[in-house]
């Protein structure tokens, strides 16, 4: 038997390389994605502007604008004249965040008492403002204890912040490893639930059956392709990452490949588990989007799990893409060993289990 | 001038290239199809005919030479043209998830017909077409012969000058296709110019024209008895026979004056090169009683003659395939066997208590109109359903318990050859030979053979969706074939495919069987069902009749009709059931 | 482009209706997905994190360090952790128990207390997870400062920060993710019903032989696209009502606009995501393909480079290039708007404008390619 799940997985994989279109759909998501996923998403504000209103003509103002100006996320200053003007800036969108220097804003500072600024946020997009706005105070708190320091004050306190695993907070770093996570899954995803409604179609599948091959080994032969599949796709883009994008990897590529297979069990169990229920390659690919959109928002990858509601918390639990994604980071970011890649490892091969086994008996029940 | 007048599809040094394909698709093709008659487009697969039709309906722009169709210019005049053709296309055009009435009002919508002229027309065609029970069913869900009817209704809406069938016919039982002809026969006594193409000759046979393509061009223009006419005297029918009569067949086939034969039943029908050249019938070796008949040529005959006759009838493949050996203990007699099969979907039951065995070397086929159960009661036969009751054994073998087992020692070849067709040629036979466990020298020595057997060598690395349907159907055959099995199912095998193809197709079979291969074959194609050792009729999941093909034909003889053919006994036995049915109601 | 009966394209919609209803995938496509990624998008993705995890490593424990730790506690943004050790809790945040972690030194009452020195407060965030972190930062920054200024004045010193910037929020006061994120996820929601949808319909009429007979009648090529065009449309604007009404009734986003103004809005994109559909669909001639082509050049460009969930602004050059032709772009940024802000006319022309454009580009494009023959 041994040698005709040879032959099965053999031809499983011709079938995937040989035509033109089957081998683009193959690589054009991972180079497409690769390339343009890093720069894209991102939630990092660079490259914003900001409007300012200054009714101060002190020094103090003019300083801090320039330290605005010179960060990385406020490199246009859009410079208004009157309160109506800076709200239009935002309205318009033209600027995601306006401040306005009062009057007797320097003239307060300089007399050592507290002077007020005003930031208008645009709130439709509120994420992006709200880092920008801590972009903008922290350029503020920066300015005050410089002063104090000129003026031989030392502050009380002061908070250092370190950001351990990611130092500089390079966003890349958190995509690429989820990238190694959301492409594997697409490909290996298709790669099951369309070959056995392609099969159903082109009607081999009843070759297949009338066959000595049982229906486990069948399944088998489906499997180890898209498994194959997944470990290929997801060691280029983490090739990629460390070489092209200078991720760094901390674990054990040992870990990272076992992780990867387990990972690739649980999809193929979905996988299988759409195509049983779908008689068209059409369906089984609409089945495949309706799984993976979902799959990616309730990853973590898009906005942490422990801000959702509980009843989508547990259910993310069902989705083996939000225990991967972590242990990809891990892998790479946080040095993860086995005990740190085990409280994710398991849920992986409970999701394997059961999938497999639901479309193992969908499947020899459709069969019989 | 009335002759004129009667010239609808007026075709002139026609010609169609594709980009990208060496040959035309059509070539210098000049004809004229008058109103008031049925003309056959007759033609091997991949003669040109969809083509042609294509053209015709204003589809395909010619890329040389002049057409007008109803006295239009088909590309310029595409509006004017529409409105006075109506055109079926191969998958009849029916939108099946519409009903019945709701594809005729679209059509009918689209074609301007409307007010009472629509009532009138729908009233007539429900009524022709025998659709009006149904008005409310969705497309998808009518048979075969009906969904073929609904689209002849469709194309018959806003009254046509001209109507275009394209291979209306394939997959569609002898009744419905006799209804069918009814129809369009009466269409053509009204004055329309009808164009038919099939890949049947028999039908092309009863069609008032027929213009035979080959290779994009045209072989034959004219009626159908006048190309039988010059087969005078060549067609005679071996009767008698003693002992085999496959072997009498592969015999007469080696005679250099014999350019074609088939079985029919008990006899062997010959085509012979020159009229009166009869083969010397002691060389035959047919038994002492066996004698030679003239019979009335068909244009089937005339067809291969034109295509430069028939295959041989030597079987490469059998002289290179194994006599099958029984295991101890299988009985020869029973090699194939069902008892009280029974299935049911539901509270329908597709296969209702059918009986069955299948002798060592036997061709058993299973016969019935569509949606009858043959289909339900083969899939259980191979093992791809299981049976609600009662047991489908294989040399002795239950197919519910050890069905891995049993499955080594089939082969099984599908409707439409379920190749993996974006697979190369090569990477087919060795799939399949892996799966049924052939390696190593044992499976490169068998894919040699096959590849040698079937002349496959230039096609090794093409795939098989673009490979010439006959290559299809060698290559579909040859993949079912490389373990050896001592039982092959065929699943309609010859379906849409042109005769010479189709001999070639029963010359395999025929020396498979000498060999010991025993073969259940399903079909509603009449030519095959005479090729069988045994029929079973199914019809409403039953099994209405059984036996030799000679037996059932005469089981349907009269007096009115002495000599029927195999559809007339399959048409009179289906009539027969419906009787006793309503008898017993 | 030459003439149109009535008739025959209205018998033409009703098929292409009467399709859309009975197909099972087109009902889930348009009304099922639409809801359940509206949910999954609504109370799934949210940005703000409310409150988060963090360990606090008392290493100096008197009444200084743990008014300060007491800070934190009292934080409404801050889920704190009393930690024992400064490993442990790294282990904790290494694990992703915690998403950052404060230490107290052993000496911050001491230097604090000593007035010429400074007593440090060091925070270890989760670099892993970049946008986590950065609030991270914030919130404890900020319950930081409370504590400085509240000590400063317990002990009478000077007031720590003399600039106090205080954000005002234009739109959505409250600073909710999902009043953006809902709105804009809307667009890629049409996106999927405009152009993967449609990507299907010509296909299939390929793949079933449908078009052959359709062909053969007087149907006219405007005929042929408009029934393909108005239905689809159709559909697309009440899946929009749907999702409006899901928007501001179940997920309580609030909608400033008018709906006029939204209606022609969204007739704009749908112009450009049935163009484009229809386009794919057309020179495919086959479901399989149009479905990925469709998913490539709409579905991922809208979730990715319309600016619904990530900042355009802050994309490098090219990128941000390439933004400019994708319509989900400018109907991202015209719904968020209209959400959010109601009428501001000045972005909306300007969306529309573009909208406009591009919705001529697909369809003219579609119509050059709709042939009436088969070659």
């Amino acid at each position: 038997m041994a040698y005709r799940l040879w032959t099965l997985i053999v031809k499983e994989l011709q079938s995937l390389l040989r035509d033109r279109q089957g081998r683009l759909l193959l690589i054009m998501p991972v180079l497409v994605q690769v390339l343009v996923f890093p720069f894209s998403s991102t939630l990092e504000v660079k490259n914003s502007t900001l409007a300012v209103f200054n009714q101060d003509s002190g020094a103090a103002s003019v300083e801090v604008l320039q330290r605005l100006a010179s960060t990385e996320a406020f490199p246009h200053v859009l410079m208004v004249h009157g309160d109506d003007e800076l709200r239009a800036a935002i309205d318009e969108q033209r600027a995601l965040l306006a401040i306005r220097f009062p009057e007797d804003f320097s003239r307060k500072l300089a007399r050592g008492q507290s002077a007020p600024l005003q930031a208008l946020i645009d709130g439709r997009r509120s994420n992006s403002a709200q880092i920008a706005f801590s972009y903008a105070q922290a350029v503020v708190n920066g300015y005050v204890a410089d002063q104090l320091a000129a003026r031989g004050v030392a502050p009380p306190s002061t908070l250092a912040v370190q950001n351990l695993y990611n130092p500089n907070l390079v966003y890349r770093w958190f995509v690429l490893p989820s990238l190694v996570a959301i492409i594997t899954t697409i490909g290996a995803l298709i790669v099951t639930a369309l070959s056995l409604a392609r099969e159903r179609e082109e009607g081999t599948f009843e070759q297949l059956l009338v066959s000595p091959l049982t229906p486990g080994l069948i399944m088998v032969g489906k499997a180890v392709p898209a498994m194959i599949v997944a470990t290929i796709q997801g060691s280029i883009i983490a090739a990629v990452a460390v070489w092209a994008y200078g991720v760094p990897f901390t674990g054990s590529l040992l870990l990272f490949y076992g992780a990867i297979l387990c990972y690739g069990l649980s999809l193929v169990g979905f996988g299988l588990l759409i195509s049983s229920v779908c008689a068209t390659q059409q369906q089984a690919f609409l089945g495949v989007f309706s799984f993976t959109v979902p799959a990616v928002v309730l990853s973590g990858y898009l906005a942490p799990v422990e801000n959702m509601p509980a009843v989508l918390r547990y259910l993310s639990f069902i989705d083996p893409l939000r225990h991967f994604i972590v242990i990809v980071k891990g892998l790479f970011l946080k040095q993860f060993d086995i005990g740190l890649v085990w409280p994710h490892l398991w849920p992986l091969l409970l999701i394997a289990v059961l999938t497999l086994t639901a479309a193992y008996t969908v499947f020899r029940r459709k069969v019989a | 001038m009335a002759a004129e007048m009667d010239d609808m599809i007026v075709a002139e040094g026609l010609e169609k290239r594709f980009a990208g394909l060496a040959e035309p698709a059509v070539s210098a093709l000049s004809t004229v199809l008058r109103a008031g008659r049925i003309t056959g487009l007759v033609g091997p697969d991949g003669a040109g005919k969809t083509t042609l039709m294509r053209m015709f309906a204003g589809l395909l722009a010619p890329t040389a030479g002049s057409l007008r169709v109803a006295g239009f210019d088909p590309v310029r005049s595409a509006r004017d043209l529409h409105q006075v053709v109506g055109y079926m296309p191969q998958k009849f055009g029916l939108y099946e998830d519409l009903t019945v009435l709701e594809n005729l009002v679209l059509y009918a919508d689209l074609r301007d017909v409307t007010g009472a002229a629509r009532t009138a027309s729908f009233e007539q065609l429900l009524a022709f077409t025998d659709l009006a029970r149904f008005t409310g069913r969705p497309a998808g869900k009518l048979s075969g012969g009906m969904k073929q009817k609904l689209g002849l209704a469709c194309a018959l809406l806003g009254q046509p000058k001209v109507l275009l069938l394209d291979e209306p016919s394939v997959g569609v039982d002898p009744i419905s296709r006799r209804e069918l002809w009814r129809m369009v026969n009466t269409l053509a006594d009204d004055g329309m110019a009808v164009v038919w193409s099939t890949s049947y000759l028999d039908e092309a046979e009863l069609c008032h024209e027929v213009r035979l393509m080959n290779g994009g061009r045209m072989a034959y223009d004219g009626t159908p008895a006048e190309l039988a006419r010059r087969m005078a005297g060549r067609s005679v029918q071996l009767r008698a026979i003693e002992g085999n009569r496959r072997q009498v067949l592969t015999r007469a086939l080696r005679d250099s004056q014999v350019i074609d034969g088939v079985i029919q039943g008990r006899n062997v029908r010959l085509v012979l090169r020159e009229a009166g050249q009869w083969p010397d019938l002691a060389s035959l070796m047919a038994g002492a009683e066996a004698q030679l008949v003239e019979v009335t040529p068909r244009l089937e005959d005339a067809f291969i003659d034109l295509l430069g006759g028939g295959p041989g009838g030597e079987s490469v493949l059998a002289q290179v395939m194994p006599s099958i050996r029984l295991p101890d203990g299988v009985s020869a007699d029973a090699i194939i066997e069902a008892r009280g099969l029974t299935r049911t979907f539901g509270d329908f039951t597709a296969t209702d208590h059918v009986t069955f065995q299948v002798a060592r070397g036997e061709i058993f086929g299973l016969l019935g109109p569509n949606g009858a159960g043959k289909s339900t009661t083969f899939k259980m036969m191979c093992g791809l359903l299981t049976p609600s009751a009662g047991d489908a054994r294989v040399m002795g073998i239950d197919l519910k318990r050890s069905a891995s087992q049993a499955r080594q020692q089939l082969g099984y070849m599908a409707q439409k050859f379920s190749l993996y067709g974006k697979l190369s040629v090569a990477a087919n036979l060795r799939f399949f030979s892996g799966v049924y466990g052939l390696r190593g020298e044992v499976q490169r020595a068998k894919i040699d053979e096959m590849v040698r057997v079937f002349a496959l060598g230039p096609y090794l690395d093409t795939v098989p969706n673009d490979l010439p349907l006959g290559f299809k159907q060698r290559l579909a055959l040859a993949c079912a074939l490389m373990h050896e099995p001592a039982i092959l199912f065929l699943d309609e095998p010859t379906s849409g495919v042109d005769p010479v193809t189709r001999r070639e197709f029963w010359t395999h079979i025929n020396g498979l069987v000498e060999k010991g291969v025993t073969v259940m074959v399903t079909t509603h194609f009449m030519d095959e069902a005479e090729y069988c050792d045994r029929i079973a009729l199914v019809y409403r999941g039953q099994m209405i009749a059984a036996g030799s093909p000679d037996e059932l034909k005469a089981r349907a003889a009269s007096a009115e009709l002495p000599d029927p053919t195999m559809e007339d006994a399959f048409i009179k036995l289906v009539a027969e059931s419906d009787a006793a049915r309503e008898g017993a109601l | 482009m030459s003439g149109l009966s009535w008739r025959r394209l209205w018998a033409l919609c009703r098929k292409e209706s009467y399709q859309i209803v009975r197909d099972p995938s087109s009902v889930l496509i348009a009304f099922i997905l639409p809801v359940l990624l509206l949910f999954i998008f609504g109370f799934g993705v949210s940005l703000d994190a409310s409150r988060m995890r963090i360990g606090i490593v008392n290493e100096d424990a008197n009444a200084e360090s743990q008014a300060f730790a007491e800070a934190l506690y009292g934080s409404p943004y801050i889920d704190a952790v009393h930690g024992h050790s400064r490993r442990e809790m790294i282990e904790w945040l290494r694990a992703g128990k915690v998403r950052g972690v404060v230490v107290l030194a052993p000496d911050f009452a001491r230097r604090l207390a000593a007035g010429n020195a400074t007593a440090p407060v060091s925070l270890l965030t989760d670099g892993a997870e970049p946008n986590t972190a950065n609030f991270v930062a914030a919130y404890v920054q900020g319950a930081w400062l409370v504590w400085q200024n509240e000590r400063a004045r317990a002990t009478g010193g000077a007031v720590a920060t003399p600039i106090e910037l205080t954000p005002r929020y234009w739109f959505n006061p409250s600073t909710v993710s999902r009043n953006y994120l809902v709105p804009g996820s809307i667009a890629v929601i049409m996106t999927i019903i405009g152009a993967l949808l449609t990507s299907l319909v010509v296909a299939r009429e390929w793949e079933r032989g449908t078009m052959e007979a359709l062909l053969s009648t007087p149907v006219t090529k405007a005929e042929l696209l408009l029934s393909k065009i108005l239905p689809y449309y159709l559909l697309g604007v009440v899946s929009m009502l749907i999702c409006l009404a899901v928007t501001v009734w179940v997920l309580g986003v609030p909608f400033h606009g008018s709906l006029a103004v939204l209606l022609a809005v969204t007739s704009l994109f749908l112009g450009s995501a049935l163009g484009l559909g229809l386009l794919i669909s057309t020179l495919t001639r086959n479901q399989f393909n149009a479905a990925q082509a469709a998913l490539n050049a709409a579905f991922l460009p809208a979730t990715m480079l319309s600016g619904f969930a990530f900042e355009i602004a802050s994309m490098p050059a090219p990128v941000r290039a390439v933004t400019y032709l994708i319509p989900a772009r400018y109907f991202v940024s015209a719904l968020q708007t209209l959400f959010q802000a109601g009428q501001i006319w000045p972005v909306l022309w300007r969306q529309m404008a573009f909208l406009l454009v591009s919705a001529l580009f697909w369809l003219g494009l579609t119509a050059l390619k709709t042939s009436r023959r088969l070659d």
